[in-house]
């Protein structure tokens, strides 16, 4: 816990607060002090600690990958190529029984999402109140290193997935032809064009909303649990701790692979002709 | 925990992992993915037609295994019979030639007992006619004996 014994709750809200930076009505362009500055701050706001380690494992996951390509050979792998092959085997496994259409950019989506996610919400192995003390023993206040427990994050893939789902619907099938698929369906009859479109138009906007908040919910609802954890007697905390993490081994593998199969399958519907 | 500029930075750091993925990751691992898939193919091709030809090759040299006995065994028989053949052959011709050689053997002792036979005569007759002449010393003309003599010596 950081510094002079806080209590449970604030604990708690220090451990969910992000590091955010924007620009407040009164302090000008500065670091929030607390939840209230950063909602204060409205929009032009960013989250440093989500952005920063949503990059670094991002980039985590390139390298790692860009080592693979670099390395890779058609004879017999070794070590860690045969690792990263199995994940880049397990992802191409997504598209070919998910993915009806052909594109060069499937592929690289599916493995991308999957282990960014996957690493992203690997940082909740790492002890709770590790980072945030770290941080504040270099004088930053708020710390929140797990980025897929950020709303922000989780929902800018999904816009992001849903930005491509348009693109390709639009590619694919034309404007006239994507309008069409909105307006004649499920019922192909004039009359109830409004009525469809309405329909359709919420089915395409709950996509990414849905796939951010899913991942978001398990995230968020598996951090505070472990906060709450970490708020019992330190002899205590390994029983609950222990188990809790194991569980979260399935979690976090399972959310990565949900949020990119939908991905992928979204995307297979972008493809489809009707 | 509000809704910042944060999903648009997250937005953009998305697409650019995506296209960096697209463009420097996907496709040499997918390339040499493939390549080693082909690879294994061939191999396993490969294998199996070796297979094949060792089951043929195995194939042909049983039968000529069992061929060459089979050669081997007549040749023996033939041989075998031949061999027999000869013997017999040697056989015949060591009793021809036996009994060619006792036959000429036997005319030879024959033609020689003839010639003794003469021989003798001719000295019995001399002795029977100088003993004769001894005893009846002049008694006996030797013109008016001999034939006599000779016609004894002839009996004889």
């Amino acid at each position: 816990m950081a510094g002079d014994a806080p209590s449970s709750t604030e604990y708690i809200t220090h451990h969910l607060q992000n590091l955010t930076f924007g620009l407040h009505p009164d302090n000008g362009w500065s670091f929030a002090h607390g939840a209230e500055e950063a909602r204060e701050m409205g929009f032009w706001a960013i989250n440093v600690d989500t952005m920063g380690w949503s990059i670094a494992t991002g980039l985590l996951f390139l390298w790692l990958f860009r080592y693979l390509a670099k390395t890779v050979t058609t004879g017999v792998p070794t070590g860690l190529q045969n690792a990263l092959e199995m994940v880049f085997e397990f992802s191409n496994d997504i598209i070919r029984t998910s993915f009806n259409g052909k594109s060069k950019l499937i592929g690289p989506l599916a493995l991308t999402l999957f282990c960014w996610i996957f690493f992203m919400n690997s940082l909740k192995w790492l002890p709770i109140d590790l980072f945030p003390q770290i941080a504040h023993k270099l004088g930053i206040e708020y710390m929140r290193i797990v980025p897929t427990s950020d709303p922000n994050a989780t929902l800018g893939m999904g816009f992001g997935v849903f930005l491509l789902i348009i693109f390709y619907s639009i590619r694919n099938k034309g404007f006239g032809g994507f309008s069409k698929e909105l307006a004649f369906n499920p019922f192909n009859h004039w009359s109830l064009v409004p009525f469809n479109l309405v329909l359709e138009l919420i089915v395409l906007i709950v996509k990414p909303i849905s796939l951010g908040l899913r991942l978001f919910g398990n995230m968020f609802a598996g951090e505070v649990i472990f906060i709450m954890i970490s708020l019992l007697p330190f002899w205590a905390i390994w029983v609950l701790d222990v188990p809790w993490a194991i569980f979260h081994i399935l979690v976090i593998a399972l959310q990565a692979f949900i949020f990119a199969v939908l991905s992928v399958v979204y995307m297979s519907a972008a493809f489809e002709e009707h | 925990m509000n809704i910042n500029m944060t999903l648009i930075g997250q937005m953009i750091a998305f697409a650019i992992f995506v296209w960096f993925c697209m463009k420097y990751v996907w496709p040499p691992i997918t390339q040499a993915l493939t390549e080693r898939q082909q690879r294994i193919q061939e191999g396993l091709e490969e294998a199996d037609r070796a297979r094949a030809e060792l089951h043929k090759a195995n194939e042909q040299a049983e039968e000529t295994l069992r061929e060459s006995r089979e050669e081997a065994a007549r040749i023996l028989d033939k041989t075998r019979v031949r061999a027999n053949q000869m013997i017999e052959e040697a056989r015949t011709d060591a009793r021809a030639e036996g009994e060619r050689m006792i036959a000429n053997a036997r005319s030879e002792i024959d033609s020689e007992i003839q010639q003794a036979k003469g021989e003798l005569r001719a000295q019995v007759a001399a002795l029977a006619i100088q003993g004769a002449e001894r005893i009846l010393e002049s008694s006996i003309d030797e013109k008016k004996h001999r034939e006599m003599v000779d016609r004894l010596a002839e009996e004889l």
